[in-house]
């Protein structure tokens, strides 16, 4: 019954989406008819179905409803109750559920409450929100029903992905999915400003909030995944360039630079046709990042999602939106009127600047992505990894961090560097400072070496904008900018640090002896079985003391898990503030003379932590700009109100003046 | 409207045919070895089993063809080639097995139960031999000439209808 109900309440979503989407497109040429007037209840409505689907499905998991195929699959009823909530997206058809409902609610949300814009490019947008909802309804309803009954009950669910039964991993694609759905809504305030021809700094002012929301979801799922990979994945690194940590940062850099340049399109009125395309290269890049995760097309760590069907259909839905509002923004750019001129030297200038390089860095990580897919196309099998991605998104990456240090000094259209010669001297004297010190203590490679001085020159540019300011006046959105770059240069300096001076150490052990690396001294204590919920595990118990200090204790375990059958590491963390000690416990490496020897792998990070440290500072940043705009548009609406009221009362008066 | 503003449908219009043609391409996940026709590398690996001495790339170079096969105990598939692997014993290929990441105990049990037929067990616990000759699964099946040069490599585990053409492989070695 449960599963009956969220399928019919999906449907009635979908139904309503395909109203919304007649009625919004119609109300876009004339928003004071009577179907203009259904659409935003439509949107609303839908939202609330959606959820309402959503919790029936949530609800199948908690109690392990074995007659619904989806939760056989994924569900054991041996499984710990969070994991058995997070098996409910921790799979495709889920994730679909989730990805709908978060966008549904988005529409809703916007229905709701978004009065600046003509009410023409409301329901222009709400239409194109419903048009991008439908693919994902027929998505769902035709081919990934999540509440399919099998023909008989199961006796005993699957099991979820050993992989995925982790605390981050619970949250880590909601997380994405808030991130790409808040591009969606981006991308449907594109389309509609696109259709009305209503490209106005007012536009970019709705828009922002959806973006900037987008963009904090995202740098916290890009955060946590890269934690996650770091910890569970047991090879010691932090990001693999892996085509799937690749589909997670696209959005992110098309989002940074969409961000930005909506803010100069709010500020000063320029860049429009600009920001119109990157708010359909944002989602574009979320939709990309989806087909390439789900389809299977390239080989990843995300093998556990994969279905070329649901590829071809993913591709569908790409080819239709993203082609589509292509199409529309050749036909309509040219008669988009053009933006406010400025000078080079200006801020306008220096975002134009971030918003090439953002979009340079974006077009390497895509080309590395695709690039095996092209040659395989002529049967030629390549891997792209570090020795490419690395340096050549560095190559923008540096004069992108360099600018970013002057930036947000500058003024807004026209402004002179004399006027910003201390502080610019500021930053350059403590970048040749850092850099001539490194080269003297330090033989790392080019790459971390410049990776430590922009960091350093990076750390304090990004508080100069504070230089002569009344802190206490300070809008939101400055102390937001100013955290998310002081966090950019947080984690710049330990993805520096890590890989200018890591030590790893791989080493056979028996019980009592000792492995050293780096500042610390490891002693293997013993290995000894352990058992969970629905795994058992050898577990090494490391005794790890740092340059003679008290010992902390790590327990690193070889996990097994046996529904489904599959191995994993357990890496054990000992996390001080300068760095992490990061140990993982092998196989048996055969007898020694002090019994069995274990196979026993250590690495030192130094600073290693500061990456995700960093990565929070900039989410930081973006709640904070966020809140600022916010609380910024509510003022001005109360403002408004009271006006309207003044005058309101003004007039009366004037009649009843006029009465007597 | 000026021709320029087509260009990124142009890119995406290339991005897709590129993705729509993989697609409809049959996924072809075996990789194989580009070791083909080469001889053996050194190697010299200890006993997996207590009842079968080790292996080293010497012993290949006898003037007899034989299969290599990488196999674990872990490995399910390797459990449906068991029998087989027997079938080609019984015909009169001598099999080798080079059991790849693996404990004696599991090696023993998994011998015990499923059959024995390997003239030799080499334990490779870090994949060298493994990857020193382009095997990138198991299990896989090579035919080695009488001079330890490599043949042929069959991907995946042997069924009913592959034991005519290993035994066909390791006549064509012999000549």
């Amino acid at each position: 019954m449960i599963a009956e109900l969220g399928l019919a309440a999906l449907w009635l979503a979908a139904a309503l989406a395909a109203l919304q989407l007649v009625a919004g497109f119609l109300g876009a040429r004339n928003p004071d008819t009577e179907m203009a007037a259904l659409v935003r209840p439509a949107a609303v409505v839908q939202g609330l179905l959606c959820a309402f689907a959503f919790v029936m499905l949530l609800w199948l998991f908690a109690v392990t409803d074995l007659s619904v195929k989806l939760v056989a699959t994924n569900s054991h009823s041996a499984k710990p109750p969070i994991f058995k909530l997070s098996g409910a997206w921790g799979n495709h058809e889920g994730s679909m559920l989730l990805w709908i409902t978060v966008m549904a609610l988005a529409g809703g949300l916007i229905a709701a409450v978004e009065r600046r814009l003509p009410e023409k490019t409301m329901q222009a947008t709400l239409g194109a929100q419903a048009f991008v909802g439908l693919g994902f309804y027929a998505f769902l309803l035709f081919s990934s029903n999540p509440f399919e009954r099998l023909p008989q009950p199961a006796v005993e669910g699957l099991g979820l992905n050993p992989l995925l039964q982790d605390i981050g991993l619970a949250f880590h694609p909601p997380t994405l999915y808030f991130g790409y759905v808040g591009l969606s809504v981006a991308f449907s305030f594109a389309v509609g400003a696109l259709l009305t021809r209503q490209v106005t700094p007012e536009f970019a002012r709705a828009m922002r909030p959806w973006v900037l929301g987008a963009w904090v979801f995202l740098t916290l799922g890009i955060t946590a995944g890269s934690y996650w990979a770091y910890y569970e994945l047991g090879w010691g690194g932090w990001w693999f360039w892996d085509p799937v940590e690749n589909a997670s940062l696209m959005p992110w850099l098309a989002a940074t630079a969409l961000l930005h340049s909506a803010s100069v399109l709010a500020a000063r009125d320029a860049l429009r046709a600009w920001t119109i395309m990157l708010g359909v290269v944002a989602f574009s890049m979320s939709m990309v990042g989806t087909f390439l995760v789900r389809s299977g097309i390239l080989t990843s760590v995300h093998a556990f999602a994969v279905d070329p069907e649901r590829g071809s259909f993913i591709l569908v839905l790409l080819a239709i939106y993203i082609g589509g509002a292509l199409v529309l923004f050749a036909t309509r750019a040219s008669s988009i009127a053009e933006g406010e001129r400025f000078a080079a030297t200006s801020r306008e200038g220096a975002l134009v600047v971030n918003n090439v390089m953002l979009c340079a860095i974006l077009g390497v990580v895509l080309m590395g992505t695709l690039y095996p897919l092209l040659t395989e196309a002529f049967d030629v099998r390549v891997s792209v990894g570090p020795p490419y991605f690395n340096p050549v998104s560095a190559i923008f990456v540096v004069p992108m961090l360099l600018v970013m240090m002057v930036g947000p000094l500058l003024r807004w259209r026209r402004d002179r560097l004399e006027r910003v010669k201390a502080p610019v001297a500021l930053v350059a004297a403590i970048l040749l400072g850092t850099l001539a010190v490194l080269l003297i203590v330090s033989t790392t490679g080019l790459l971390p070496l410049l990776g430590l001085v922009l960091a350093a020159a990076l750390a304090v540019a990004s508080f100069l904008p504070l230089r002569g300011r009344n802190l206490r006046r300070l809008p939101l959105a400055v102390w937001g900018m100013v955290i998310a770059h002081f966090g950019l240069a947080v984690a710049l300096f330990g993805m520096a640090s890590e890989s200018a001076f890591s030590q790893e150490k791989l080493a056979a052990v028996a019980a009592g002896d000792t492995a050293e690396v780096g500042p610390w001294s490891v002693v293997l204590d013993g290995v000894h079985p352990v058992a969970g919920p629905n795994w058992t595990a050898l577990e090494g118990q490391l005794l790890a003391s740092y340059d003679g200090g008290d010992p902390i204790e790590l327990d690193p375990q070889a996990r097994s898990f046996w529904a489904p059958v599959q191995q994993t590491t357990e890496s054990a963390l000992a996390t001080r503030w300068n760095g992490q000690l990061y140990a993982v416990i092998g196989n048996e490496a055969g007898a020694g003379e002090n019994g069995a020897r274990w196979q026993l792998r250590l690495w030192w990070k130094p600073f290693v932590t500061f990456i995700w440290y960093g990565g929070l500072l900039v989410a930081l940043g973006g709640v904070l700009a966020l809140l600022g705009r916010l609380f910024d548009d509510l003022k001005r609406r109360r403002v408004k109100a009271r006006l309207a009221e003044r005058r309101a009362d003004e007039a009366e008066l004037a009649a009843a003046g006029g009465r007597g | 409207m000026r021709w320029w503003w087509w260009i990124p449908l142009a890119l995406f219009a290339l991005f897709l045919g590129v993705a729509a043609y993989q697609l409809t391409q049959p996924k072809d996940e075996f990789i194989p070895s580009t070791m083909i026709g080469e001889p053996l590398p050194e190697f010299d690996l200890r006993p997996a089993a207590a009842d079968r001495p080790g292996l080293s790339d010497a012993y290949f170079r006898d003037g007899t063809p034989k299969l290599l096969n990488i196999w674990a105990s872990w490995c399910v598939p390797c459990i449906a080639e068991a029998p087989q692997l027997e079938r080609l014993r019984q015909s009169g290929a001598e099999i080798v097995g080079v059991a790849i990441r693996d404990r004696p105990q599991d090696v023993a049990g998994f011998l015990a139960r499923y059959g024995n037929p390997y003239s030799r067990i080499g334990a490779d616990d870090l994949s060298e031999v493994q990857l020193g000759i382009g095997s990138s699964g198991v299990p896989e099946t090579f035919v080695i000439d009488g001079q330890g040069r490599i043949i042929y490599q069959h991907i995946g585990d042997v069924r009913a209808e592959h034991v005519p053409l290993l035994l066909e492989k390791l006549r064509e070695a012999q000549d």
